[in-house]
């Protein structure tokens, strides 16, 4: 239905010819637009409402009793559901470290918040299908558990800043919301989220369109195809200090996909751009020492970057 | 009435301060905003999720820049 109402618009109302560089770009850019703005509201409320039963307390109360494997599993189950936005980043550390859930589960949770979430998850399901947004979902709490127990193994603990140890956490005691409450606040959250993205996937289609439209199929296939085995370490490389949510970086990669880039690349490439960033290396160094930074995301980039080679040689 | 925002300084942090600025006025009632920035100093109040609303030293609500409206309805 919203293909026939691309097709009517592009090519009946403003003319374009089936085929032409402009017409499939705009019908592309007006089809993925519509599609993917539905499927973020409905799903994005659906969520909300779950999150506001997972509050930063509450799972806090859950991981403290758990240790290794079960804790860091959990954690990377969590940290999908659980709200909290990149600037609380530092609090939500100190809070978990402080109620003594050790330090690799709380990397576990810091690692898969941001990387795995409804918008990832909708945003692949509507441009890629099921079978690959279930695939980067799976791989992505992999990467969050196995990082978070590496980073546990390390025994780096004396690598947080010293001042962390010494904060007092108050007790605090929030009222659990009432469910018309909750769905104000999933209301809320809903239309607070779509205002912060919506730039991000208008550019990002936009960008996608583009690609569609006007690069040629095989572009990419000589330097980021499956016979390029640099490939994938490059894309995260270059991956890494890219700042975006993964509304923003999905629609790009999936013209770079349909232009020849291999599948496992390009969730290599996607899981580094949400997962690590330059403003979030700021961010965790007001409570991470330098070496505990570099190791977190080396560990985490090693992990992307197996990823990403698992990816393109089974699929 | 004293009522401190607890934040780092992000965005929805400076909303639910501004937020705020305009429920008191519009309430008319007196009150001492302080924005409340340092990290002990929020990590005292026990709260993970920023921004949060303190009104006489008890901790209202975190994790979200409430509505002017909402905020009116809890001075």
């Amino acid at each position: 239905m919203i293909k026939s109402f691309a097709d009517y618009i592009v090519f009946s109302k403003i003319g374009l010819l089936h085929g032409s560089h402009a017409g499939e770009a705009l019908n592309f850019f007006i089809y993925d637009t519509i599609k993917i703005f539905l499927l973020l509201t409905s799903i994005i409320f659906v969520v909300a409402i779950i999150r506001s039963y997972f509050s930063p307390e509450r799972t806090r109360r859950i991981l403290s009793s758990k240790r290794e494997y079960v804790g860091n599993i959990l954690a990377a189950l969590l940290g999908t559901v659980t709200p909290f936005c990149s600037c609380s980043a530092v609090p939500l550390f100190i809070g978990f470290l402080e109620s003594g859930i050790p330090l690799g589960v709380t990397f576990s949770f810091l690692i898969s918040s941001p990387m795995v979430n409804e918008v990832a998850l909708i945003m692949l399901w509507g441009l890629f299908g099921w079978k690959i947004a279930t695939i980067y979902i799976g791989t992505g709490l992999v990467v969050a558990i196995v990082s978070g127990i590496i980073i546990g193994r390390l025994k780096m603990e004396k690598h947080v800043q010293d001042y962390v140890c010494e904060i007092k956490v108050g007790a605090t005691e929030i009222k659990e919301q009432s469910f018309p409450e909750k769905l104000i606040y999933a209301r809320d959250y809903t239309l607070g989220l779509l205002k912060k993205i919506w730039p991000y996937v208008v550019v990002g289609i936009g960008l996608g369109a583009f690609i569609h439209g006007y690069a040629p199929a095989d572009f990419l296939l000589k330097y980021a195809g499956r016979d390029n085995p640099l490939a994938v370490p490059l894309a995260v490389v270059i991956g890494v200090p890219l700042y975006s949510n993964a509304a923003g970086v999905i629609p790009i990669v999936q013209a770079l996909m349909a232009k020849g880039m291999a599948t496992g690349t390009v969730l290599a490439f996607m899981m580094a751009v949400t997962a690590l960033s330059f403003p979030e290396a700021v961010i965790l160094k007001n409570v991470l020492k330098t070496r505990l930074l570099i190791t977190f995301f080396g560990i985490v980039a090693i992990a992307i970057i197996f990823v990403g080679y698992l990816f393109n040689a089974i699929l | 009435m004293k009522i401190e925002i607890l934040g780092t300084g992000c965005a929805s942090c400076k909303t639910l301060y501004e937020n705020t600025k305009k429920a008191v006025e519009e309430s008319g009632k007196t009150a001492e905003i302080i924005k409340v920035e340092d990290i002990p100093s929020i990590m005292k109040y026990g709260v993970m999720n920023t921004p949060a609303l303190v009104i006489d030293g008890k901790v209202v609500f975190c994790g979200k820049a409430a509505s002017t409206a909402e905020i009116k309805g809890l001075l």
